[in-house]
């Protein structure tokens, strides 16, 4: 792709919008070969961007989930031992015994179980999604590190296996704790901020056309509304989106202040969050959106 | 958008590294690897154009989000001073102070001399020591206080352990399929013995607050001095409240006592302030604890429970921070004095939710807060 406003223009085509700052840090992941490190709150869209990506790029998504107790073999890859025993078992039936012929068949590369990772090197073009990063521990992310600035792998019994061309890597993290400076430093850095108004309600129109205009409109002043306040948990766009597809399900064509403290569920996910929305004037809100 | 005749004109790169300078004198962490990577960006990029230039630094050269604030500053004063408008980025709103370095400060204890500071724990030194273990901080001499310092450097804080999901190759446990048909085959099929694992166990996350206002100034650096020792050893989060809430685990993670002292002292800008307990833990469970600091581990607060603000904003904040996490130990280095009772409002709305009420005041009483944080019995 040619400059950011291309890259701007094929991510919208797919129904992802994405501002100045997030066009020239995709460009630059996709020209510079640079995983990108998204990181913000739940439910503003980092997980989505990869997906727009692949769409984008016409290229498979690769998602690797990181849990606290990812190793490798989950991650990169693992040998089927099961067929290469099957194999050795029908080789002795067959009668072969040449010792060396059976060992370089058994570590055959059709005997390798590839784990996202190495799924992510050997396909091309490839979009791989390392998601929460910040769930799994300080050996993996050393270890992902290695990784990324190499893009190969080294398999002691095949030998060592590079990216002819390196995936696009879409790092997401949700800040449950500092991601290391080293893996940051091999990465571009994008920090994602909750959408404005007019912003948010160009997604929720983008990905819910169904919706009515008045209904996404009332819906994302609500929600600008809810984040203005103190909340435990203030809420993404995923939750806009959530709560305008909630709203249409129950066939509303607009809202008032009793259906959106009803529908509260789908939005706010903390008692006190709730308690605390129900004692403002929502219908003040939407009388502001409303005309 | 508009160009940037400096970044076009001749020296570009010299203008962009110059930018780079800029910010580390900000207090980012623009290094080598970084600039090189902006070099990169600005030269894929439309050459001049303002807001691309902008933004390839901010995505090269900031880490973090706080980086994001002092970056504006910096790219609104380096390019203005260079000839331009303000940029398209979001203007920052208020001037923000640099980010302290970390500097080495002529401490107390750097000056002692050397034979001093490497003796070892003789006899003589052992009954002072005694002595010293359950004297009050706040009451100490100079001299009892480097004294003290070598006490304090001696503590480990490790929390009670949990099961991992991570499982490691054990004696017993489950079978271990991996290992064993890896065996089998090593043997070329014949029947080995089987391997087990079995869940790995881990020490739980401690996390420190340590209350630095200006009530708790006599016995602060006691209190650190223990929160570096302990976050030497251990996965140790530490943090410290006044006005604000500092983050303080990168200063103290150095090594040596003093430098690590004179980091914090440097990082922590609002040293002896007064307290707002409630909306400092507000901030840290927001910030930190909800997002994972807290959740199932030992969170031990080192205060006088010293309130100014609302108590039961305080309360409301202690009940969410007991459900996140798995003990939460509050040391109140007051609580020893003769005649003390919890009546400070705040103490008296945290207390419900405090799993543990420990003394603070002297090493003795520490070393029973680590008994206490390594899960033994309370007090």
């Amino acid at each position: 792709m040619e400059g950011p406003e291309q890259v701007r223009a094929r991510l919208e085509e797919t129904g992802y919008l994405v501002d100045d700052g997030l066009a020239v840090a995709c460009f630059l992941a996709l020209g510079l070969h640079r995983p990108l490190f998204c990181e913000g709150d739940a439910g503003v869209g980092k997980t989505a961007l990869a997906s727009a990506l692949a769409e984008a790029l016409d290229a498979p998504l690769i998602r690797l989930q990181c849990h606290e107790a990812i190793d490798a073999s989950q991650a990169l890859y693992d040998w089927d031992f099961p067929r290469q025993l099957l194999h050795l078992r029908a080789a002795e039936a067959t009668g072969v015994t040449d010792a060396d012929q059976l060992e370089g068949e058994l570590y055959d590369r059709r005997f390798l179980i590839a784990r996202p990772l190495l799924r992510a090197l050997e396909t091309r073009p490839s979009v791989l999604l390392v998601d929460e990063i910040d769930r799994a521990d300080d050996e993996f992310e050393a270890f992902l590190l290695e990784l990324l600035s190499e893009f190969a792998v080294t398999i002691p019994e095949l030998g060592t296996l590079r990216a002819e061309v390196p995936p696009v890597v879409v790092l997401t993290s949700n800040r449950t704790r500092e991601v290391h400076d080293a893996l940051k430093r091999r990465c571009l850095y994008h920090w994602f901020d909750h959408p404005s108004f007019g912003r948010e309600l160009a997604i929720v129109r983008r990905r819910l056309p169904r919706v009515s205009a008045r209904l996404a409109e009332q819906v994302t002043g609500l929600v600008q509304a809810l984040r203005e306040e103190d909340l435990v948990k203030p809420p993404g766009v995923a939750e806009t989106i959530d709560w305008a597809e909630a709203l249409d399900a129950l066939g509303a064509e607009e809202v008032d202040a009793e259906l959106a403290v009803a529908t509260l569920g789908s939005v706010l996910k903390y008692r006190e969050d709730t308690e605390r929305a129900r004692g403002l004037d929502l219908a003040a809100v939407l009388a502001a959106h409303g005309a | 958008m508009r160009a940037v005749d400096s970044v076009t004109g001749r020296g570009a790169d010299a203008v962009l590294l110059g930018f780079a300078r800029a910010l580390r004198a900000g207090g980012l962490d623009a290094s080598a690897e970084r600039v090189h990577a902006f070099l990169r960006a600005v030269a894929v990029l439309r050459p001049g154009v303002r807001g691309d230039v902008y933004w390839a630094g901010r995505s090269t050269l900031c880490g973090s989000r706080e980086d994001l604030e002092r970056y504006d500053e910096v790219f609104t004063a380096y390019f203005a001073d260079a000839g331009g408008d303000a940029p398209e980025g979001p203007t920052p709103k208020a001037a923000i102070p640099p980010r302290p370095r970390l500097v080495v400060r002529d401490t107390p204890g750097t000056t002692a001399p050397e034979n001093e500071r490497h003796t070892t724990p003789t006899g003589a030194l052992a009954s002072s020591a005694e002595v010293l273990r359950h004297r009050d901080i706040a009451e100490l001499d100079a001299a009892e206080r480097t004294r003290l310092h070598q006490l304090l450097a001696a503590f480990a804080l490790p929390g009670p352990t949990r099961r991992t999901p991570r499982r490691r190759p054990a004696r017993r446990g489950e079978a271990d399929p991996r290992r064993t048909v890896r065996d089998l085959l090593r043997h070329g099929g014949e029947p080995a013995p089987l391997r087990h694992r079995a869940r790995a166990e881990r020490p739980r996350r401690v996390v420190l607050l340590v209350d630095v206002s200006g009530s708790m100034t006599p016995c602060a650096d006691a209190l650190l001095r223990f929160a570096h020792a302990s976050a030497r050893t251990t996965r140790t989060e530490v943090f410290t409240l006044a006005t604000r809430l500092t983050r303080v685990t990168r200063e103290l993670a150095q090594r040596d006592p003093d430098l690590a002292m004179a980091a914090v002292a440097a990082a922590v800008p609002d040293w002896s302030g007064g307290t707002r307990l409630g909306e400092l833990l507000r901030v840290f469970l927001d910030r930190w604890g909800q997002r994972g600091t807290a959740r199932g581990a030992v969170v031990v607060l080192l205060s006088d429970g010293w309130e100014r603000g609302d108590p039961e904003l305080l309360g409301a904040q202690m009940r969410r921070l007991h459900r996140l996490a798995h003990r939460v130990i509050w040391a109140n280095p007051r609580k020893a004095r003769p005649g003390y009772a919890p009546l400070a409002a705040g103490m008296a709305a945290a207390l419900p939710s405090v799993d543990a009420f420990v003394e603070g005041h002297s090493p003795a009483a520490l070393e029973r807060l680590a008994a206490v944080v390594r899960g033994a019995d309370d007090a």
